[in-house]
């Protein structure tokens, strides 16, 4: 069995934002880290892979410039074997439909995936619609909002997964190769290990390029995108702090803010 | 002529998703200056009585696929169905309620049609003659401006309760046009098995109020109180991670950036700090009630009212003058 997880970098969520006027984002010194919802992809990876005797490969990739290779590495420390990062000039400026292009044009090279791994959303952009496309493109079965791998069935050629949807969580069986969407609370995504951190640093991060996995030019990058991202801005400012209900008693402030809320005509 | 807009109408056991309505809404004001029609895409087994409700709240053309293949939402025969409906009619925007189906939909379609789909709008406006898409980035730190400016149709998807739901009009008329499913039942790999719905409550994405309640509830006996005031108020209840992590109340409750984004009119968040994960998921609220015993938590930088006190005095207090004043 191969199993891919994709993944991708992201400043930490804690970090500090600033836009200039530009619209370019910078986070000041706060670190780059493995997108946080992919962890739960990773994790999951290495679940089935214990769960198989340790038989199945897990190959971890990233389209992305050099930064990714933080949250390649990330990976790689929490038990993957393999990564491969996907770059080229002409990727720059990719929507959703592009990056789902090239990431499928890596795994089809690669041509013996069966299961293939992603996070919710990446924290910064929170699309949370490359998977779908991925599975699109490849006609693998779409599985996302995945709370619970219930079976896995390489020789059946099946799996099958619980999802999380508004109403509940729905059941659904479907054949191999198929791409899962995990999302937090279908594992506890394990630290790194000293020995997993110590392999990281050793390890090889291979670069495909477009040509290496047979991208054409005007379907990768932003030729290859269907939405422009146009301008960047900061919210606009709440004007100032909570109006404190201050009352001699619990029972007068309660009151004063019902009626508040009245006046607001929210309840 | 002029230039449709498509809106799927998405349903769940005959029940529409509020979005779905937004959306038609939306759609209404945009096929003003587009000048052609709202066509709505209502897909489902035994839903015809919808296509009717759909025209009421706005659409002038009803595409109804009516099939046991449909009855489940899957990816595979809604996608093709979209796809189909879009390559035949040219729209000019396709409109989805960001719920999770609406978030598959959307993108899988826009693969089919290599055009581009901007997730999670908040904001959908003309400028210039383009059109323009807000959507919250970085946890809702920041805000972008997405368009699509080539390729068509246009797909957006528009977050639940970001857009107000239109006024249904019983007498308004139009045209239910019936379609085919474009795939056979054996042609769908994915098989529903079950359907395990979450017993009761009020669901937190289309809830117009929710009480949330974060480690300062201090166990599960603690959401009682939370409950008991979401209840007068027919509220759902929303929950920290503090609150989730220590397995006071199930996930599907926690509210934020690794939990669910809600955009209520009345947010309250009784013993929550207010970190900026959990901002994440609830700062467009209309209005932010907090409650919290530490008058420096960041909670009330954010909120536009504040009680600082114990939440197991303030909550109770608030659920009783609410009996009064609301009657029940
Ligand atoms: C990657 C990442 C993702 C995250 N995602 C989320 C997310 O989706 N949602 C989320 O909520 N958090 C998330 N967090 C966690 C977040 O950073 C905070 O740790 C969490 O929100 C804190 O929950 P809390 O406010 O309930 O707890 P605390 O921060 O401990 O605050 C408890 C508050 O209760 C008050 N209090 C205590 N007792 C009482 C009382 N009797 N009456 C009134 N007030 C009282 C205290 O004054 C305090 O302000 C995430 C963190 C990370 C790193
Ligand atoms: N450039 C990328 N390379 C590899 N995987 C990605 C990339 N962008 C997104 N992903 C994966 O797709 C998921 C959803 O991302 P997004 O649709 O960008 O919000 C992420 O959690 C990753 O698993």
């Amino acid at each position: 069995m191969h199993i891919v997880v994709c993944t991708k970098q992201t400043p930490d969520s804690a970090a500090k934002l600033t836009v200039d006027e530009a619209g370019n984002v910078s986070w000041g010194d706060s670190p780059i880290i493995i997108n946080p919802w992919d962890e739960y992809a990773v994790e999951e990876a290495l679940l089935i892979k214990e769960r198989f005797g340790g038989a199945p490969k897990v190959t971890v990739i990233s389209m992305g410039p050099e930064a990714a290779l933080e949250a390649l590495k990330h990976a790689i420390a929490m038990g993957c074997d393999e990564a491969i990062r996907i770059w080229d000039d002409s990727f720059h400026g990719s929507d959703t439909l592009a990056t789902s292009y090239v990431l499928a044009k890596a795994i089809e090279k690669m041509g013996d995936v069966d299961l293939v791994l992603f996070g919710k959303s990446a924290i910064d952009s929170q699309t949370g619609q490359v998977a779908i496309e991925l599975a699109r493109r490849l006609g693998f079965a779409p599985l996302t909002y995945v709370i619970k791998i219930a079976e896995l069935d390489p020789e059946g050629r099946s799996i099958t997964v619980e999802r999380l949807l508004e109403q509940g969580r729905q059941v659904v069986k479907a054949p191999l190769p198929a791409v899962v969407g995990t999302v937090k609370g279908i594992n506890e995504p394990r630290y790194p290990s000293f020995m997993g951190i110590r392999k990281a640093t050793r390890a090889e991060y291979p670069v495909w390029k477009a040509a290496d996995i047979g991208a054409e030019p005007d379907r990768a990058g932003a030729a290859g995108s269907g939405v422009r991202w146009e301008r960047i801005f900061p919210p606009p400012a709440r004007e100032g702090a909570a109006e404190i209900i201050a009352a001699e008693t619990v029972d007068e402030a309660a009151r004063i803010l019902v009626e508040k809320l009245l006046a607001e005509k929210v309840i | 002529m002029g230039k449709d807009v498509f809106v799927w109408v998405e349903q769940f056991r005959g029940e529409v998703a509020p979005a779905s309505w937004e959306a038609i809404g939306v759609a209404r004001r945009l096929s003003q200056k587009l000048g052609g029609q709202v066509c709505a895409c209502l897909f489902g087994h035994g839903v015809e009585g919808l296509a009717q409700e759909a025209i009421a709240y706005g659409a002038d053309k009803v595409f109804l696929a009516d099939d046991p293949t449909l009855a489940d939402f899957r990816l595979e025969p809604y996608a093709a169905l979209l796809t189909r409906l879009a390559q035949e009619q040219k729209p000019e925007v396709i409109l989805l309620g960001a719920t999770f189906r609406g978030r598959d939909l959307g993108p899988a379609v826009a693969v089919d049609l290599e055009t581009g789909c901007v997730a999670d709008c908040t904001a959908l406006e003309f400028e210039d003659g383009k059109l323009v898409a807000t959507r919250p980035i970085y946890a809702g730190k920041l805000l972008s401006t997405c368009t699509v400016p080539e390729r068509r149709p246009a797909i957006f998807t528009t977050r639940t309760r970001a857009f107000p739901k239109p006024d249904p009009d019983p007498s308004r008329t139009g045209e239910v046009v019936r379609v085919e499913p474009v795939l056979k039942e054996e042609e769908i790999p994915c098989k529903v098995t079950d359907f395990r719905t979450t017993e009761g409550g009020v669901s937190l994405a289309d809830a117009a109020i929710i009480v949330s309640g974060g480690r300062g509830v201090g166990g599960p006996e603690g959401f009682g109180p939370i409950r008991e005031l979401a209840s007068v108020l027919n509220a759902a209840v929303g929950a920290s991670r503090a609150a989730v992590d220590a397995g006071w109340i199930p996930y599907e409750h926690q509210v934020g950036q690794t939990g669910k984004t809600v955009s209520p009119d009345l947010y309250i968040a009784c013993g929550i700090s207010g970190a900026i994960q959990h901002q994440a998921g609830m700062r467009t609220s209309k209005v932010i009630v907090a409650i919290n015993k530490d008058p420096e938590a960041p909670i009330f930088q954010l909120a536009h009212y504040g009680i600082v006190g114990d939440l197991f005095k303030v909550v109770p207090a608030l659920t009783a003058v609410l009996k009064e004043r609301l009657g029940s």
